[in-house]
C-alpha cells in the first residue's frame, strides 16, 4: 500500500502525483509502491500475472547475457512481435488463389510506411536462427541435465513447431518462390514409409487388390490437400499458420515457462 | 580479386573438398580451442573475415548471391553462429583452466548470489526487446521481402528450392533417397535430440561452459548442428545453383553446365564389375550384399565398440542406453560415409530396390 506522505513540505508537482499515486485508480491497479526495496520489488512481480511467470528472485549467474544469450528471450519476443505484425496482415490479406498474390503487392506497393510484411518475414527468419542458438546454448551448458530433461523435449517440439510455422507462412505470399520451396518440401512427403504412395512399403496397406495408399490418398496428400499445391493448400497451410500451430506453440510455451520456473530457474552450477 | 584466386577458391568449395576442410577445421578447433579463442586471435579470425568477404564482394556473381533478400539472413546467421561458436569455447576454455586449477566454473561464483528479478531481469529483458524492435524495424526498412512472379505450377524455377532452413535436408538429398532425407533422417533428428538428457549420463558439465568434461557430448553435438546443418544449409543456399549443380562462389550459374551422372549402385560393382556375371534376375541375390553391409555396420561395429573405443562409456550407461546412442551416432555418421562413397567411388546406392520405393 503507498503510504500516506506529508503533502506540506513538497512541491507541487510532487503533490499532484501524490494526488495521482493516493487515487482510488490508481491503487486499484497497482497495490505497491515503486519498487526500491525487496518487498516492493518481490511485490511488483508476484503481483503481476504477466511478470509473475518470473521468480521474485533469481541466480545472479543465469542473468549474465554471455552465459544466456537471452536467445530464449529473444525466442519468446519475435513470437509476440510476429504475431502482432501477423495479425495485421491478416487485415489485408485473403488466403485464395484469386488475390492472395495481389493482396501481397496492395501491401508492398500501395500501403503507406508498409514494413509490416518485411517485419513479419525478417522476424520469423531471425526466431528460427534464435531458436537454433538458443537450443545450442542450452546444449551446451548442460542445461538439459536432470531435472530439466522434460523440458529440453518441450523445447525441441518447439523448435520443430517455429520451422513449421515458418514452412506454413513461406507459401503465403503465392508467388513462385512461395509455390516451389512448398513443392519441394511437400514432394519429401510423398516417400514417406508405409504412408506415402513412393514410400517403401507403400504396397502393404490394400484390400485384396486395391491400393489403399497411392496418389490421391497418401501423407501429402493430406499436407497439401490435392495432387498439386493449389487454393485448397493455401488455405490449408493459412489456417495451420494462423491458428492452428500458434495454438500448440503457445501451448508449449506456457508448459516450458513453467517448467523453467518448476525445475529450479535458469540452469546454474550445482 | 585476381581471377587465379576466384579459380583456386571455387574448386576449393567443391562439395568433397569443402567438407572435408570443414571437418578437419572443425576438429582442430575443438582440439586448439583454448589458442585461437583468445580475444586477439579470434578478432583477428573476425577481420580476416570481414575482409574476405569486402573483397568477395567486388565480385558480380558473389555479389548477386548474398544480396538476394532470403539469403540476407543466412549471411548474417554465419557471422552470429561463429560469434557463439568462438563466445562458447572460449568460456568453456576459461571454465576449463579454472577447473584445472581447483577453483571451479565462473558461473559457480555467482551461483548463490539471488538478485530481485525486478528491477535486474525485467530491465534485461525490456532493453533486450527494444534493441530486438530496432534492429527489426532498421533490417525491414533496408531490405525489402522478395516477392517473385505469381505462383504458376506450369513454369519451374531452376533451381527450385526448399525454404532456407531446410535446405541442409535437400542437400541430403543429393547422397540419400526422400524416404530418408526428408522423413527418416529429420524424425530421427528430432528423436535422437529428444533422446539426448535419457542417454547423456554425465553428471558434469550442468550449468555451465565446458569442453573437457564433456568432449563427446559437446563435440557430437556441435558436429551435426555446425558441419552437418548450418555447413549444409550454407552448401544448398550459396553454392547448389541450376540442376542442383555444384557453383563455386565466384561462378555464374550457368543452366547448361554438364556434370555427368555416372553413380552406380553397390549390385552393379559386385555383379557387373567384379564378378562379371549380370545383376541376378531376383532382388533379395541382387541386394543381399547390400543389405548384409548395412546391418552389418548397424549390429557388429555397436558390439566392437563398446569393447575397444566405447569401454568406459559402455560401462558407465549401460546396455540399453549405450545401444540407443550408438545407433543415432552410426546414423549421423552414416551420412558422412555416404557422401564419402559418393564422391570416391561413385557409389549411388548401397541396397536399391526401386520395387519397393526401398534404396539406401
Amino acid at each position: 500500500m503507498a503510504e500516506k506522505t506529508p503533502v506540506k513540505a513538497k512541491s507541487a508537482l510532487a503533490q499532484a502525483w501524490a494526488m495521482v499515486t493516493d487515487s482510488q485508480i490508481w491503487t486499484s491497479l497497482i497495490r505497491h509502491g515503486y519498487p526500491e526495496d525487496a518487498r516492493t520489488r518481490s511485490l511488483a512481480v508476484l503481483t503481476n500475472v504477466f511478470l509473475h511467470l518470473h521468480p521474485a528472485k533469481m541466480r545472479k549467474s543465469g542473468l549474465r547475457m554471455r552465459y544466456t544469450w537471452c536467445m530464449g528471450g529473444l525466442s519468446f519476443f519475435l513470437f509476440l512481435s510476429l504475431t502482432v505484425t501477423g495479425l495485421l496482415l491478416m487485415f489485408y490479406y485473403r488466403p485464395t488463389a484469386e488475390y492472395a498474390f495481389s493482396d501481397i503487392v496492395y501491401l508492398r506497393e500501395d500501403i503507406p510506411l508498409g514494413i509490416m510484411r518485411e517485419l513479419h518475414r525478417w522476424g520469423a527468419h531471425a526466431m528460427v536462427i534464435t531458436v537454433w542458438l538458443h537450443m545450442m546454448r542450452v546444449f551446451l551448458t548442460g542445461s538439459y541435465k536432470p531435472p530439466r530433461e522434460f523440458n529440453w523435449g518441450i523445447g525441441v517440439l518447439l523448435l520443430v513447431l517455429t520451422l513449421l510455422l515458418s514452412f506454413t507462412g513461406y507459401l503465403l505470399p503465392w508467388d513462385q518462390l512461395a509455390i516451389w520451396a512448398i513443392t519441394v518440401g511437400t514432394n519429401m512427403a510423398r516417400a514417406t514409409p508405409v504412408v506415402g504412395y513412393e514410400g517403401p512399403l507403400a504396397q502393404l496397406l490394400k484390400l485384396g487388390d486395391i491400393a489403399l495408399v497411392h496418389a490421391g490418398a497418401d501423407a501429402r496428400y493430406f499436407l497439401t490437400a490435392g495432387r498439386l499445391i493449389g487454393a485448397q493448400t493455401l488455405l490449408r497451410f493459412y489456417v495451420l499458420h494462423c491458428v492452428g500451430i500458434p495454438l500448440a506453440a503457445t501451448v508449449l510455451m506456457a508448459v516450458h515457462f513453467w517448467r523453467v520456473r518448476k525445475d529450479g530457474g535458469i540452469s546454474g552450477p550445482m | 580479386m585476381p581471377e587465379f584466386v576466384k579459380l583456386a577458391i571455387n574448386a576449393l568449395t567443391a562439395p568433397s573438398i569443402f567438407v572435408t576442410l570443414a571437418i578437419l577445421v572443425f576438429f582442430a578447433s575443438l582440439k586448439f580451442y583454448r589458442i585461437w579463442t583468445r580475444p586477439k586471435f579470434a578478432l583477428g579470425l573476425l577481420v580476416a573475415s570481414i575482409l574476405f568477404f569486402l573483397i568477395s564482394i567486388t565480385d558480380a556473381h558473389f555479389q548477386w548471391i548474398v544480396s538476394q533478400p532470403d539469403n540476407v539472413p543466412i549471411m548474417a546467421m554465419l557471422y552470429v553462429v561463429g560469434f557463439f561458436y568462438w563466445l562458447s569455447l572460449r568460456q568453456a576454455a576459461i571454465n576449463d583452466e579454472r577447473i584445472e586449477q581447483g577453483k571451479g566454473p565462473m558461473e559457480a561464483e555467482e551461483t548463490n548470489d539471488r538478485v530481485h528479478v525486478w528491477p535486474d531481469l525485467v530491465y534485461t529483458e525490456f532493453i533486450a526487446s527494444i534493441l530486438g524492435t530496432a534492429i527489426l524495424i532498421i533490417w525491414s526498412i533496408l531490405v525489402k521481402a522478395p516477392l517473385e512472379q505469381p505462383a504458376s505450377l506450369t513454369r519451374t524455377p531452376n533451381p527450385s528450392k526448399a525454404p532456407w532452413y531446410f535446405l541442409g535436408l535437400q542437400e541430403m538429398l543429393v547422397y540419400f533417397d526422400p524416404w530418408l532425407a526428408g522423413v527418416v533422417l529429420p524424425s530421427l533428428i528430432v528423436v535422437g535430440l529428444m533422446a539426448v538428457p535419457y542417454i547423456d549420463k554425465n553428471p558434469k558439465g550442468a550449468g555451465y561452459f565446458t569442453l573437457k568434461e564433456r568432449p563427446f557430448a559437446v563435440g557430437g553435438f556441435l558436429f551435426g548442428f555446425l558441419v552437418l546443418w548450418i555447413l549444409l544449409v550454407f552448401n544448398g543456399t550459396f553454392l547448389r545453383g541450376p540442376n542442383w549443380n555444384f557453383f563455386g562462389p565466384y561462378e555464374d550459374w550457368d543452366v547448361h553446365k554438364l556434370v555427368p551422372l555416372v553413380n552406380v549402385n553397390l549390385s552393379e560393382f559386385i555383379y557387373v564389375k567384379w564378378l562379371g556375371t549380370g545383376l541376378p534376375a531376383s532382388w533379395f541375390w541382387r541386394e543381399l550384399w547390400g543389405i548384409l553391409l548395412v546391418i552389418g555396420y548397424l549390429t557388429i561395429l555397436p558390439p566392437i565398440l563398446a569393447k575397444t573405443l566405447f569401454r568406459t562409456m559402455y560401462a558407465r550407461m549401460g546396455f540399453l542406453r549405450y545401444n540407443v546412442m550408438i545407433q543415432l551416432l552410426l546414423i549421423e555418421f552414416s551420412m558422412v560415409i555416404k557422401m564419402y562413397l559418393r564422391w570416391t567411388v561413385n557409389l549411388k546406392y548401397i541396397i536399391a530396390i526401386p520395387e519397393f520405393f526401398f534404396n539406401i
